[in-house]
């Protein structure tokens, strides 16, 4: 029982994390038709950037100093965002009216140039995260440990998930995004500007994905400039299993999706090596047996 | 007509045995030679017009030429070129027969690393002799049929297409029933399963370690033979009606299947054909690098391959074959980059992994800028030379 227990806390926090990712795929989806693949290498950035203010760094001459986390988290969040921004900007409003497969083209270029940036900046090698002392503690109740972390990432989503389901459903701007996944041509018509809120919707998913790279860089506290790739994908398929474009989908499909994985691993010890095989599997089931996924979406081709 | 048909078949009945010869050691590039004469002989006879026996002999010229430069090499260039030379091959064999499913057919796939690994995997475990395998599984002796069988390079080559064909025809059945994005997305699933599955797989892999001590059995005479035997076989079947239905359902899949066509059949078609050349260019590449891992068959080397097809202009096998030698000898180049350089007063430490930055950033590019690619759709085609030629020697009377 206490295993079952701390299991379904481990599953509910790592689902947690695949949930905010997950929005941000599910977003830029609905308004792009696009599988943004460079948006797990963004949330690697973001976690970059919180080890750099956590730690303080200098460069050409210029020292930054070490920043407390309620300084250098908010500064990851809000400068991944401008980096979502950017991307949008340069690499996929150029490519607007192109075939969708050149956009998807240019998103795995944008990943790999990510990727291999962060391996020529960063250097390959493996950095600690250095964890604030109020996510590291470690408590127990009735024997079962449970570090403060594994409460702090379902409440720290809760919270970015209520703000963000507030500016989808109770905002103009939220309004105008669902519009704009309907049909993209209709809302210019009618005086919204497209690029604007689209460029929006790169900034609130990149940010969440700031959000889950941090408490992902304090779960498992070690960063490297490849670490996108594994919970991007995962998250990409909690999206698709939730029903893509839909925000409330996302986080439902991110927790059953943190939920299989570990109790998988829980219940079937041996095979623990293959549990990055567990996501495809189910992806692959999901399309071709329940395409729309669980919130029911229609799907189209 | 009907006498030009017999004439075929007979020509290729004729084949037959001189394939099966290349198995006792003759280099295949002999036995295609030979192929190339006896296609030359026939087509003498078929050949009426003055055109086709000019277009034939100037194929054949090219091929000699080819051997010709690749026995030159083998005999005077370094190991190091090649090394590169192998490499090319290789490429030109993975990226025609991927551009086969992306650009010819037109869908997304990104699993073509799936293939290699399996072909890589496959060839490796058959030519590998017992003793041999005994020493490298270490963690968990192999298992039962694989532990005794050792075959010669062609056979073991031959299987390992045969299987990775395999896989994929299983696989397309799950594969195509989706489209677009989501085709993409599968086919990469199936990708990282595959890898997954060679890093757990122990008795079988010999998990993340890896096979070593493969022989190196791939010389300049195996590479190319494949690479020249692929580059015909998929011309051939793009010019095919094959390849025009394939191209049907690129341009419109829905309208394809309204004139008749049977999308799913021609699309797992196409990739079946992909995957075994896919499977060859793997099995090649294990036994020109000698170790194989799962970390080799990353997503990365797809990356690599959508590169090539990509720049070189999707849909065109002329395209891939340009892109393909672009990127192994442009590959070899951009090492410069990598390397400390003194400009000027200025001094430019090494920057290990530069290359894959320039890459990347070159395939944005390319997508911003330059869709079409190198070729566009345009393939070489010898009346188009000859076209050239005489616009060249009008001007020059």
């Amino acid at each position: 029982m206490e295993v079952f227990f701390q299991q379904l806390i481990n599953g509910v926090s790592l689902g947690s994390l695949y949930a905010l990712i997950a929005i941000g795929y599910t977003m830029v989806y609905g308004v792009l038709r696009l599988i943004n693949f460079a948006h797990g290498d963004i949330m690697m950035v973001s976690t970059y950037i919180a080890f750099f203010s956590l730690t303080g760094f200098s460069l050409f001459g210029f020292i930054v100093p070490q920043m407390p986390w309620y300084v250098s988290f908010p500064i990851s969040i809000v400068l991944t965002g401008v980096l979502g921004f950017l991307m949008e900007r340069f690499a996929y409003r150029p490519l607007r009216n192109a075939p969708r497969i050149s956009v998807l083209m240019t998103a795995i270029g944008v990943s790999f140039f990510l990727e291999n940036l962060g391996l020529v900046v960063f250097g390959g090698r493996p950095k600690g995260f250095p964890t604030p002392g109020l996510f590291a503690e470690i408590f127990y109740v009735k024997d079962v440990a449970l570090s403060s972390l594994s409460l702090w990432i379902p409440l720290i989503t809760l919270i970015f998930l209520g703000a963000t389901f507030f500016l989808v459903y109770r905002t103009k701007s939220g309004i105008a995004m669902r519009a704009i996944s309907r049909d993209i041509e209709t809302p210019q018509l009618m005086g919204i500007d497209v690029n604007r809120i689209i460029s929006l919707t790169f900034i609130v998913g990149s940010s969440l994905a700031a959000v889950g790279g941090i408490l992902l860089a304090m779960r498992y506290p070690q960063i490297n400039p490849l670490m996108g790739i594994m919970p991007g994908i995962k998250a990409f398929t909690a999206a698709v299993l939730g029903g893509i474009g839909n925000v409330v989908g996302a986080a439902l499909g991110g927790l059953t999706l943190g939920l299989i994985e570990i109790f998988f691993v829980a219940l079937f010890p041996d095979f623990a090596g293959y549990r990055d095989a567990i996501a495809f599997i189910i992806l692959i089931f999901i399309l071709l047996f329940r395409p729309n996924g669980i919130m029911g979406e229609k799907l189209p081709d | 007509m009907v006498v030009k048909r017999e004439r075929d078949r007979e020509s290729s009945s004729g084949l037959q045995p001189r394939i099966e010869r290349a198995r006792d050691g003759t280099p295949t590039i002999l036995v295609l030679f030979r192929t190339c004469k006896f296609v030359l002989i026939g087509g003498l006879v078929i050949a009426m017009k003055r055109e086709n026996l000019v277009k034939i002999t100037a194929t054949f010229l090219s091929l000699l030429a080819l051997l010709g430069f690749l026995k030159w090499t083998n005999s005077y260039a370094s190991p190091y070129i090649v090394q590169i030379l192998n490499l090319t091959a290789i490429y030109i064999i993975l990226s025609t027969s991927y551009n086969l499913v992306n650009g010819v057919t037109g869908q997304f796939s990104l699993g073509p690393n799936a293939f290699m690994a399996i072909g890589a995997y496959a060839s490796a475990l058959l030519t590998m002799t017992p003793a041999e395998k005994e020493i490298t599984f270490i963690i968990e002796p192999i298992i039962s049929p694989l532990d005794k069988i050792a075959l010669t390079f062609l056979p073991s080559l031959l299987i390992a297409g045969v299987v990775t064909a395999l896989f994929a025809f299983l696989i397309s059945f799950p594969v195509f029933r989706v489209r677009g994005d989501y085709l993409a997305i599968v086919t990469l699933g199936f990708g990282e399963i595959v890898r997954v599955f060679a890093t757990n797989a122990t008795s079988i892999t010999n998990g993340s370690l890896g096979l070593k001590g493969i022989k190196q059995l791939t010389s300049l005479w195996w590479s190319w033979s494949w690479a020249i035997f692929t580059v015909f076989c998929l011309v051939g079947l793009v010019q095919s009606s094959y390849g025009r239905a394939m191209k049907a359902i690129r341009e419109d899949e829905t309208a394809a299947q309204a004139m008749g066509i049977n999308t799913f059949r021609y699309k797992m078609l196409a990739f079946v054909i992909s995957a075994f050349f896919q499977g060859i260019g793997g099995g090649l590449l294990a036994h020109l690098l000698t170790t194989i891992d799962p970390k080799l068959f990353t997503f990365l080397f797809t990356f690599n391959l959508l590169i090539i097809i990509v720049a070189g202009g999707l849909g065109s096998m002329t395209g891939s074959v340009i892109g393909a030698v672009i990127f192994a000898w442009g590959f070899e180049f951009l090492r410069w980059f990598e390397e400390p350089h003194q400009i000027g007063g200025v001094f430019i430490p090494e920057i290990p992994g530069m290359r894959m930055v320039i890459f990347s950033l070159l395939l944005i590019l390319i997508m911003l800028f330059f869709r079409r690619g190198i070729t566009g759709r345009w393939e070489f085609s010898w009346d188009w030379v000859f076209n050239k030629l005489g616009k060249k020697i009008r001007v020059t009377n």
